[in-house]
Formats: structure tokens, sequence, C-alpha cells
């Protein structure tokens, strides 16, 4: 009566577990739609120039935004910048720095906690000191230290918060292995004389991964948002750079109109902000929902 | 008689570390000079209540710990050479064979078996690590196993967690002989399992000894169980052996107060006149600072002053073996205090 | 002998992601004044359920769906019953732990960690006795007017006051929560430790003063599970229930609490109702079996019948599958396994897995049938 593999059932059933909820439906559909913005960027906002399609096009040079027009549908930022456009490739770039960050971090954390949990020691010791002195350095002090080591730009915020993402992921997976280490099936696989390379890949690996991509998903979206964060207060993308944080970061002076018309400028603010909320949104509702749907106690009957 | 492992002086000592300095504060005796032989093909119980150290053998001797003192020499089959596997450096353990002919099969099967792999290489793994076999060969190589344990092609391809509890301790099983062990350590097989699930694996354990020529280290604290499927029995406490003796001696003949007391105190499933109960009063005394001579003196009903003084040794009586300073008076106290 | 708790066709269902599991289907049994009756089965048989379901305290997705629990509280008049499953909740925690209480399988769970022991043991006659306490306070401070200090003295009138009326007064309710005024209780929890002393000296501990004052990770297995059952025999309860009791502990600690529960049956606790999965336990202790299987009861009888002639085939399976003293050749082992209960199999449970079983097995559920004095067993065989 069971004819599918039994991997195909598992993931079936992971699946159905995750859209149980509605809010996982909320999120992937929000997920899908950027993802299908980033993809279809050139088509959406052909590039003005094609070697650095990431800056955005710019008529003129009057800092007072102008309105949604036939032109602009989403009107212009300070300094004439378009706003659709920017919006449009500042999607590619929002994946870009979470993409980046939550891979590499994770890569190296996840790496570095599975062997320090797994053999414990000195290893164990130091790394675990390291990461304790990584606590201590603020984030928006180690990305100017970066900043004025190497210059203003995104790869260097994305190297910044690599540098600090790094530890959270060392010391959840290390957490896990540890609780791991001496379970019986380890025990077991030693006893067979399984290799400890092995025994970390096929045996600790799969069952502690689960709080890793809860986690990696929420860090997409506060990834994101940080990196909008040190943007805005002028460590991040170059002026005229599609990045929302930076789109942000321009309309800083139009935030309230003139005092009879408090709003007059809200596009410029609602509308890549919007996105930076959507975007954060949609992946705290995917890591929700992977959270529920992991959930040892809750998976099993 | 073909003796297949000797454990001589046997000692496993963990250290408390505390404080700042991680200073070594206190030592938890959890092995103290264990002196055991056991025979090819017989199956050996240990029983003892918990913290007696009667698991920590069984992992010392297939090496999932080091033992702080002491040997234990293994004699393979083939006639080669013994070794002490305490002695043997650990990434050496697999290369010389030992990995494979010391297995060892745990309590709990929710816990023994990886969550996320197949019962197909749960059980390949082993042979894998052995041999190299082509996909075929292999999956012809578990379907028998898998068969021998009673199970069938059906559960080839299903987690761990789509079985019950019985289903799980016979992969458990499966996984151990699949690596053509001579020797396994049987840790407390059936303690998880329900008690209609206990006499099928029970069966099964009898079955594969005689089949595949097996030794078993049965350990347990149930003496009902042991009893059933064990050829000889060694009683522990607080970390020492107190009594050895083949299984219808030790029933028949306790010499040990302990032995008495455990024999009385399991509740037999049976009506009936039942022997008047030995109960002893008081808890096990902690491994970390265990009573002085004869270990058992706290809580000895027959205690007298030599048992204070020095520590009873394990000397041959009958076809058994008992540490007591009183060991030929025992039946006899024992009768006339509670019979 | 007249009962002391009846249940009637209780129906207890799991509502879970696989399905509706249908823990209990009609379990009907009574126990009677002054007996200790055992239920016993394998794990998922619902003989927990039983109890949770009998204490009203099943967990989130479960539901009592039918059925009765009746309990007859005054031996005098043994027609008068009432349906626990009626109540409301106060009433039911007013007879949790006084009337009917009950000590489960794991110590440790059921102690706090971070009160002492002898506070715990205290809290129960707090909860169930604070007027015989105030009582008792009150006698005390005529005697010795600065018994309780400065609380004491202060707080006289509220003492009179729980000594002499309904302690649920709302006056005291009030007061209880009232940071400086909920102090007129500290005279009453001096009198609950004194009676905890006395019922924990009782229970074979020695030197119960010092005990009271230490928390639970300071005490032994044993120790602990003697604590659970001071605190549940503090009241006085008229049936004990014992979730596996017993389980977790060492043969010598467990043959102890064993001993104990015999001599406080002699005493103390009028009837018990012991869960065990341990058929050694059941024929050491019990007077009265039912043996459960797959949410059904599928026999009730006296222990030395159960053991002797075993009219169910899951009984006589059952029996025949620990091993015993004087066992000869193999065990017989029930072959299969305990079926599931989204899916249970149709008309007798046990059917797939019994060797006896008939046609009509397969169709119709059957019924307890009276075999013999106090012999009740359901099978189509008889």
């Amino acid at each position: 009566m069971k004819t599918e593999h039994p991997k195909l059932r598992e993931f079936k059933f992971t699946l159905y577990r995750i859209f149980k909820n509605p809010a996982a439906i909320i999120g992937f559909s929000l997920l899908i739609f950027f993802t299908v913005v980033a993809l279809a960027a050139p088509y959406l906002a052909p590039p003005k120039y094609a070697h650095a399609p990431y800056r955005m096009p710019h008529k003129g040079f009057s800092p007072t935004p102008k309105a949604p027009s036939e032109k602009n549908i989403f009107g212009t930022t300070s300094g004439q910048y378009d706003i659709y456009y920017g919006v449009v490739w500042g999607t590619r770039t929002a994946f870009k720095i979470g993409l980046w960050v939550v891979c590499v971090a994770g890569v190296i954390g996840i790496a570095l906690g599975v062997i320090a949990g797994y053999y414990g020691g000195w290893f164990d010791e130091i790394l675990m000191r390291l990461v304790d002195i990584m606590w201590s350095v603020p984030l928006l002090v180690m990305a100017m230290t970066i900043v004025v080591a190497f210059g203003r730009g995104l790869n260097n915020i994305i190297i910044a918060l690599i540098l600090v993402e790094w530890r959270w992921y060392v010391r959840v997976i290390r957490s896990e292995v540890l609780k791991l280490r001496d379970q019986d099936f380890v025990q077991a696989a030693r006893l067979m004389g399984v290799s400890d390379f092995k025994i970390m890949w096929r045996h600790i690996l799969p069952n502690s991964i689960y709080p890793v991509l809860i986690m990696a998903s929420m860090d997409m979206g506060s990834m994101v948002i940080t990196a909008s964060f040190m943007s805005f207060v002028g460590l991040g993308a170059p002026k005229g750079f599609a990045d929302w944080g930076q789109m942000v970061a321009l309309a800083r002076n139009y935030i309230v109109g003139p005092p009879d018309d408090p709003l007059r400028y809200w596009y410029t603010v609602v509308i890549p902000g919007g996105c930076i909320i959507l975007f954060v949104l949609a992946w705290n509702l995917i890591g929700d929902a992977l959270r529920d749907a992991f959930d040892p106690k809750l998976r099993r009957r | 008689m073909d003796t297949i492992l000797e454990l001589k002086k046997l000692q496993k000592h963990y250290s408390i570390r505390g404080g700042v300095l991680r200073r070594q504060v206190n030592t938890v005796r959890a092995l103290d000079g264990i002196d055991l032989d056991i025979y090819r093909g017989e199956c050996l119980g240990l029983v003892g209540e918990s913290g007696c150290g009667k698991t920590t053998t069984g992992k010392a001797i297939v090496r999932l710990h080091a033992a702080t003192a002491g040997s234990i020499h293994f004699h393979p089959a083939n006639g080669d050479a013994d070794m002490d596997i305490a002695r043997v450096p650990r990434r050496r353990l697999k290369k010389m064979g030992l990995r494979s002919k010391l297995q060892m099969v745990f309590q709990d099967p929710t816990t023994s078996l990886n969550p996320r792999m197949l019962v197909k290489n749960i059980i390949a793994e082993p042979i894998r690590e052995r041999e190299r076999l082509t996909a075929r060969q292999l999956e012809d190589r578990v379907l028998e196993l898998l068969v021998m344990v009673g199970l069938t092609r059906d559960h080839l391809l299903r987690y761990p967690h789509e079985f019950s509890g019985g289903q799980r301790q016979r992969i458990a099983v499966a996984r151990a002989i699949a690596a053509s062990p001579e020797f396994i350590v049987l840790d407390e097989p059936t303690s998880a399992l329900d008690v209609s699930v206990q006499a099928q694996i029970l069966n099964l354990l009898q079955q594969l000894r005689r089949k595949l020529n097996l030794t078993y280290l049965f350990v347990s604290h149930h003496l009902l169980v042991v009893k059933y499927i064990a050829t000889r029995i060694a009683v522990m406490y607080l970390g020492k052996i107190v009594e050895l003796a083949p299984t219808d001696q030790l029933f028949a003949d306790p010499r040990h107060p302990y032995t008495c007391a455990l024999l009385s105190g399991i509740p037999i499933p049976e009506v009936g006149p039942r022997p008047a109960r030995m109960v002893l009063t008081g808890d096990v005394p902690s491994p970390l600072n265990p009573p002085d001579a004869c270990r058992f003196h706290t809580r000895c009903p027959f205690c007298i002053a030599i048992c204070r003084e020095q520590e009873p040794p394990l000397e041959k009586n009958g076809r058994g073996y008992a540490a007591c300073h009183r060991k030929n008076e025992v039946p006899g106290l024992v009768a006339t205090q509670y019979g | 002998m007249s009962a002391i708790l009846q249940t009637r066709n209780l129906i207890t269902n799991f509502y879970t992601y696989e399905g509706v599991v249908k823990a209990l289907n009609n379990v009907s049994i009574t126990v009677r004044r002054g007996e200790t009756f055992g239920l016993v089965g394998e794990s998922g048989c619902g003989k927990s359920v039983t109890v949770r379901s009998i204490m009203r305290v099943i967990s989130a997705p479960g539901k009592i769906e039918g059925g009765q629990v009746l309990f007859f509280r005054d031996e005098a008049k043994p027609d008068e019953a009432e349906d626990l499953l009626q109540k409301n909740e106060a009433d039911m925690q007013a007879l949790r732990g006084d009337t009917i209480s009950m000590i489960f399988q794991e110590p440790n769970a059921a102690l706090n960690p971070v009160m002492t022991v002898g506070e715990q043991v205290a809290e129960s006659f707090l909860f169930h006795r604070t007027a015989s306490l105030a009582r008792d306070a009150v006698a005390r401070m005529q005697d010795e007017p600065g018994a309780y200090g400065l609380s004491g003295r202060l707080f006289k009138s509220f003492l009179q006051k729980a000594a002499g009326q309904d302690p649920r007064l709302p006056m005291l309710k009030i007061a209880d929560r009232l940071p400086l005024l909920r102090r007129w209780r500290k005279p009453l929890l001096a009198e609950a430790l004194k009676r905890s002393v006395k019922i924990i000296g009782q229970l074979g501990i020695a030197n119960p003063e010092e005990i009271i004052g230490r928390y639970p990770h300071q005490l032994s297995g044993g120790m602990k599970q003697r604590i659970v059952i001071a605190i549940a025999l503090a009241c006085q309860p008229d049936l004990l229930i014992a979730d596996e009791a017993t389980s977790n502990l060492d043969v010598t600690i467990q043959a102890q609490i064993l001993d104990l529960l015999h001599q406080l049956k002699k005493t103390t606790i009028q009837s018990i109702l012991l869960i065990t999965h341990d058929l050694g336990v059941v024929a050491e202790t019990c007077d009265r079996v039912g043996v459960m299987y797959a949410g059904t009861v599928c026999e009730v009888a006296p222990v030395r019948a159960l053991f002797e002639k075993p009219l169910h085939p899951y009984s006589a399976a059952l029996l025949n599958s620990v091993p015993k003293l004087h066992q000869k050749g193999e065990l017989a082992a029930i072959e299969g396994s305990v079926p599931n209960l989204v899916t249970p199999p149709t008309g007798c449970r046990f059917h797939p897995r019994c060797d006896k079983a008939l046609e009509i097995c397969l169709q119709k559920n059957p019924e307890l049938k009276r075999m013999a004095q106090d012999h009740f067993v359901a099978c189509h065989l008889y």
C-alpha cells in the first residue's frame, strides 16, 4: 500500500505541517512574490546603465521628491531617483545581503559548532572563549571599524554582519550537538567503528540542523533590517544604490512634509520601508511555521 | 572451559571536577576492581540496582569507556593472539577488528536508532564499515538480517518512529548482529518494552545465541528475566561483584545476604505461598564515598565486627563464588531471622 | 463489601493529528471499600487514562466523552453516589488529595524542587484542613499566648474566624491576597508542619524533624517516593490511587515501598487502586484485578482466580509471557503488537493477536460477563 519513497512521504508530511499554518501561507506567498520580483528585475525595470544595474537612474538633482506620476509610478525620492526602480532592484540587494550573511555565517558556525561540540576539549574551550569575546563587540562598532578600514559599501557591511553573526550559529548548534553526542545511537555508531567525520555528518548533523534552519530563516529577515539600518546611518550602500535602507536614508528629510500637509511625501518612506517590513515579515512567518513543523514534541505522536 | 573475555581488577573512576580551576574534588568509583571470566557461548547475567556499575562494566568491555585501571583480555574465536581491550588505543580498535567483534544492544530502542535514517541504512551501516559490497548484495544482506530478527521486506524503507517498541528493538538487534560479532553486551534490552513484547525479544535473543554461536553479557535489574535467559549470574553491589554462580545455584542457594535480599525482593507473578520477605533498610550508599571494608555492611542484617574491618574476597563456593565473611552461615541466618 | 468507586462505560478520546485516539472504550470497573484493586495492562492500554479520567486530570487533546464515575462517599449510605464527572472544578479540587488522592510514577516530577519536602506535605493540610489547623492554633495560643510570636497575636481574630467557620470565608480569601495580611496563615503553617513530621514519621523515615527541612534533591529515590506517599496520605483519603508507584524504583527499594503499602493498608488507607504493568506487584499486593487491553477491560477477577485460571485469552497469554520463578520451557510470547487506537480492530480489540479468535470476534465487541463469583470476562468464548 505504501509505494512512495519514505523520504518523499516524510517531506509531504512536513509540507502538510507547514501549510496547516495559515501564517506560513502568507509568508511563503510573500517570499514567492519577492523572489519573482528579484528574478524578473531586468524586465520589470530595465537598467539604464547596463554595466551597473544597481545604480538608480535619476533625472535632475532637485532635492524635493516628486509624487507618483505616469512616468514614475511610485514617484521619485530626493535627488530625483526613481522609487519604482530602486524598490525592484532593492529586492535583489535584500536577497543578496540575507543569503550571503546567512550562508557564510551559517556554514562557518555549523562547522565550528559541530566540531567543538563533538570533540570538546581544548578546541571547544578556545572557540567558546573566542565567541564570548565576539559577543562583547557591538555590531555597530564592528561595522564602523570595517567601513573605516575598507571603505563604505554593501560588501563591507555583509562582511561585518558575517563576523558578528556566526557566533549565534556556533552556540545554537553546539548546544544541540552536546545533547546528541552521548545519545545511544551515536554511541552505537561509534561501536560499529564509524569514523568521527561520518558520525558528525550522518548522525549528528541531520538531527541538529533544524533549530539552525529555523534561526537562519528568521535571520534572513533580521539581516536585511540590520543592513538597512546601517545604510540609513550612512555606513552601508552609497547614495543612489538600489537598496531599501539607503532609499529610506535618502528620504530622511522628507519623512514629515510641510506643516500644512505633513503626509505629502509619504511615498518616499512608506514604499521602501514597507518593502523592508514585508520582507522581514515573510521570513519571520516562515521561521515560525518551520519551528512548529519541526518541533519534535508536536511532530511525533 | 573456553574463555572469551577475562576481566582483571577492572576499575573505572569518574573524577568530579569543581571550582574555578576545575580541580578534581571527588571520585565516583563506578567500578572498583572487577574480576570476571566470561566463557564462550554462555549468557552471563549481570544484575544489581541502579548505580552499581553493571552498565559501566558492559560499556568498558565494548570500549565505549576507557577503563581507569585493570585489563580486559579478549580471546578471539579464530585463535588469534589475545589482546587487552583496555589498553588498545581508541584509533586502532577498528583496525584490530575489535569493533565488529564486540557489539552492544542498548536499553531504549527509541534513542539507540538514528531517527533520521531508514531501517535499511541503519542495518547496513556496520556492514559498510566492514566490507565493500554492491548495493544489491548489501540489500540482500540487510534483508537476510531483517528476516532473522522476524521482520519483513516491507520494513526496509521505513523510519524507526514508524515501528512499535518491540520492532525497534528487533532492528537494534539486527544492527548488532550485522557486524557479525562474537560477543554482545545486552544492556537492559527489554526493560523499555512491554511484558508481552519482552518475551518475544528474549526468545529471539536465545535463538540468535544458539544459531550464531554468540556470547552475551546480559545486564539487567530484573532477576526473573535474567534467570530466564542467563546461564550464570553475577550480582553487583556498589562497583563490586558480590556473588557469581550458575543460575540454578544462585536461586537455590544464595550465599551473599545482598543476593538473598534481591531474590526475596522481586515480586513474583505467581500466587500461593511465598517465602518471607527480607526487606533491607536504608538506601544504596553513594559511590562517591562507599563504605569501607565490606561495602554492604551498612545495610546488612548479619553484619559482624569483621565486616566493618576487612573486605571479603570473592571466594570459591560450590560451583560459584561469593564475597562474604559469613557465606557459610548465610542460609542458616536467613532461615532463622526471616523464615 | 460495598463499592467506593465505580466507573460506568467510561469513554475518553484524544483528538490528535492522526485522528481520534479512542483511548477508553466503555471502561467499567468497581473498587470496593477496603480492598486493593489492581489495574494491569501494557503501555497504551488505557490504565493511566482511566485513573486520570476518574480524577478529571486529562490533559489537552483528551476529552472524557461519556460514562459515569460514581463515588460513594459515605459508607453508611451505599446507595448515595456522586458522579465526579458532573462536579465543578472547585469541588473536584477539594476532593483531590483529600478523599481521593493519587501517587505518581516519577517522584522527581511530583515534587517541587524549590520547596522543602516539609512544606510540600504541609500544603496538603493547608489546602484541605484549614479549619482544623486553625482550631489547633487557637487551642495552643490559649495555653501559650506567645506561641507564634507576632503574627499569632496580630491575627488572632483571623484564626478564630477560620477555626469557627468555613475557612473559605470571603474576608479570609481577601486577606490571603494582600501582602501583609497574608501572614495570618503563619501559625497554620507551623501547625501543618507539625502534622507533616508526624505523618512522615509514620512512614518509617528516621528523624522526620530533620527530613522536613530538606529539598527533594537531597533525598534518595526511595525516600522521595515515601514523601510523595506522605503527601497523598496526609488527609487520610478514602481511596488512594497509585499509578505505577514502584515501577521506577530499585528492587530492594521497591520491596520497602510495597511493604510500606502493605502496612498502611492494615492501618490507614481503606482502599487502593493500583495501576501497574508488573504482574508480580499485582500478585503480591492486590485483592482483585482488572486486566485492560487497548482501552477495554477484558477480565476482572480475584487475584487468585486470575493467576490460577485466567479466562480471557489475553490474560492467559500475558501471564505466560512473563518469566516466573519456576519457569519451565520457553516463554510464550504474544505475537504482534498493541493496535493503534486511532483505527482499533473491529469487534474484540484483541482478536488480531488471539489464537482462539472466532468469526464473531471480528464483528461484535464482547461485553463483560459474569462467569463465577466475582469473576467477569469479556470474551465470546464464554
